[in-house]
């Protein structure tokens, strides 16, 4: 089941690219005013450009209103597009409609930021894992069900005995592993991860990161890192692309990009991270 | 010294159980200085700077315990109405989420000037120290800004306002909870200047409690590392950060991702071997 071959693949994707994304618009409608309301449009996304390879970290920095989340919902198509295109395998996936695109949501997955918004707190965590196995794989038995949230479990560090509890009772940290364990179920190929760490302690975070790490090792799962914290973006990125207000300033191998960045917005955000101290002691 | 805590014990009781968020710790604050309490959830670091002025619930839920003097006057044994002094004009706080700190139905100007008619009465023109105050803080066309709901603002600019008020009312020391964690790191940089700006100028005292460590090495002189409701490690902040004793400190700042570190995996807390 994990790692299961792939029917969609279409011969004339382009060599690795899983994910190429070509002048990507959205445009939300604000309304101002509460007597005569006028429509105001909002570029959230003006025109971007990129491609994700399979197996790799492609990460996605920006300040709030950059519209990296943006991006990710609109994969996702929890955001509209008013522009431009999403292809996966080199199929174009934004103008499918709702049926044609299941199948992709099986392959798409992602994990949000609030490990406490971001799960029904009346269901168990079995239930919760399994919910992308219920709408994916019908096939299962619910004892095939299971016994796949248990090995999910195992994968992501929590004791089988998680599966009768509700999140209420678990930590972030936890909820998060729970949250990476619903995202996994479906056999996904491709992972967004929107600020998937930034709500947790450092110590936590750090936990989370390496399991990260370590899914994409056993996996080949390729990542999508929407992030706001440079220092993880470094660590766990292999290339990454800033925005500011809408548009891709810069973008590269994250050496490259921390090392000589070639955009001002890139240097003023660089700049700004307040510098870790250097251990010269004990440790 | 300004502020010295004396075996502090919170404590917090319900059907399940006590919770002893923090179980005796002391620490001082002296004039001007900036103390920096750093810890994760759980810790005991916001607690502890709530239980100063009675923020927390009242017994039977809440137990506070142990001896915090401002100035040699014991605070624990202030009546409400003398705590109501204290909270806001000699100890102000600042929070993390600007956003369920302000008020959503009343202009920003408006809560200023709430802060200010209700510790000062030293002021002629409350009007005219509210947009004082909000220029103080970098906060442009600060005139017509009071005159915004906080929803009219953004994040960055709400904490301004929030250390508006705070300052409002001149405090011995200003507590500062997490103030930059829900901001951008180029907004968190705007903060911590602006923060250091006013520490020179008003000679404040500041309580930072914080889980980043870049912005304790940069803008505090003392620091105290919580884990658990104890202090297991303080010192001159400089001296801890790059020599610190203590196996957790050292092991939370090991596991922080460092720029420019190549690091195969995030080195990990073993809390286990800690609490062994």
């Amino acid at each position: 089941m994990i790692g299961e071959a792939n029917e969609m693949s279409d011969a004339n994707a382009v060599d690795g690219a899983l994910l190429e994304v070509e002048d990507l618009k959205v445009t939300y409608e604000a309304q101002r005013g509460s007597f005569i309301k006028q429509v105001e449009y909002v570029h959230a996304v003006k025109g971007v450009s990129f491609e994700v390879k399979r197996g790799t970290t492609m990460g996605l920095v920006g300040e709030s209103g950059s519209g990296k989340s943006t991006i990710g919902k609109a994969i996702l198509r929890l955001a509209p597009l008013s522009g431009g295109s999403i292809r996966y395998e080199g199929k174009e996936i934004s103008s499918l409609d709702d049926r044609s695109f299941m199948p992709y949501r099986k392959k798409i997955q992602t994990i949000f930021q609030d490990p406490y918004a971001s799960m029904n707190p009346r269901l168990t965590v079995a239930s919760i894992v399994s919910e992308p196995l219920v709408v994916h794989a019908r096939e299962m038995s619910k004892a095939d069900r299971l016994e796949r949230v248990a090995d999910l479990l195992e994968k992501v560090g929590l004791p089988a005995d998680a599966m009768n509890r509700y999140p209420h009772q678990f930590s972030g940290g936890q909820r998060q592993r729970i949250c990476i364990a619903r995202a996994l179920s479906s056999s996904p190929e491709f992972i967004i991860c929107d600020e998937c760490v930034s709500a947790l302690d450092v110590s936590v975070q750090a936990q989370i990161v390496n399991l990260l790490q370590d899914i994409q090792d056993e996996l080949g799962i390729t990542y999508l890192f929407i992030a706001h914290d440079l220092a993880v973006v470094e660590h766990i990125c292999q290339e990454a692309l800033v925005m500011e207000l809408g548009q891709i300033v810069e973008q590269g191998p994250t050496d490259d990009l921390y090392r000589s960045p070639q955009h001002p917005y890139t240097q003023r955000l660089l700049d700004a991270v307040p510098k870790m101290p250097t251990i010269v002691g004990a440790g | 010294m300004l502020l010295d805590v004396k075996d502090l014990k919170v404590s917090f009781h319900s059907r399940d159980g006590v919770n002893e968020a923090v179980k005796g710790i002391s620490f001082q604050l002296d004039e001007g200085k900036t103390l920096a309490i750093v810890g994760e959830s759980g810790s005991g670091k916001s607690v502890t700077s709530m239980s100063l002025t009675k923020l927390l619930p009242p017994p039977p839920l809440c137990r506070v315990s142990g001896e915090a003097l401002l100035n040699g006057k014991s605070l624990f044994s202030l009546s409400s109405k003398d705590m109501q002094a204290v909270r806001g004009k000699e100890i102000a706080y600042i929070f993390q989420e600007p956003s369920t700190s302000l008020n959503p139905y009343y202009t920003v100007g408006s809560q200023i000037e709430e802060a200010i008619k209700y510790h000062r009465d030293d002021v002629e023109d409350v009007w005219a120290e509210v947009v004082k105050l909000l220029d103080q803080v970098g906060i442009r066309d600060p005139d017509k800004r009071a005159n915004d709901y906080p929803h009219q603002m953004s994040g960055g600019m709400k904490q301004r306002v929030m250390i508006a008020i705070a300052l409002a009312c001149q405090p011995r020391i200003l507590v500062a909870d997490e103030p930059t964690t829900a901001l951008d790191v180029t907004i968190e940089a705007q903060i911590i200047e602006l923060l250091k700006e006013l520490r020179a100028k008003l000679n404040m005292s500041i309580i930072l409690i914080t889980h980043n460590f870049g912005i304790v090495d940069e803008f505090a002189d003392e620091i105290a590392v919580m884990f658990r409701g104890e202090i297991v490690e303080a010192g001159p902040a400089t001296e801890v950060l790059a020599n610190p004793q203590h196996p957790y400190t050292q092991a939370l700042i090991k596991c922080i991702p460092k720029m420019g570190a190549k690091q195969k995996r995030l080195p990990m807390v073993d809390y286990p071997e800690l609490e062994g």
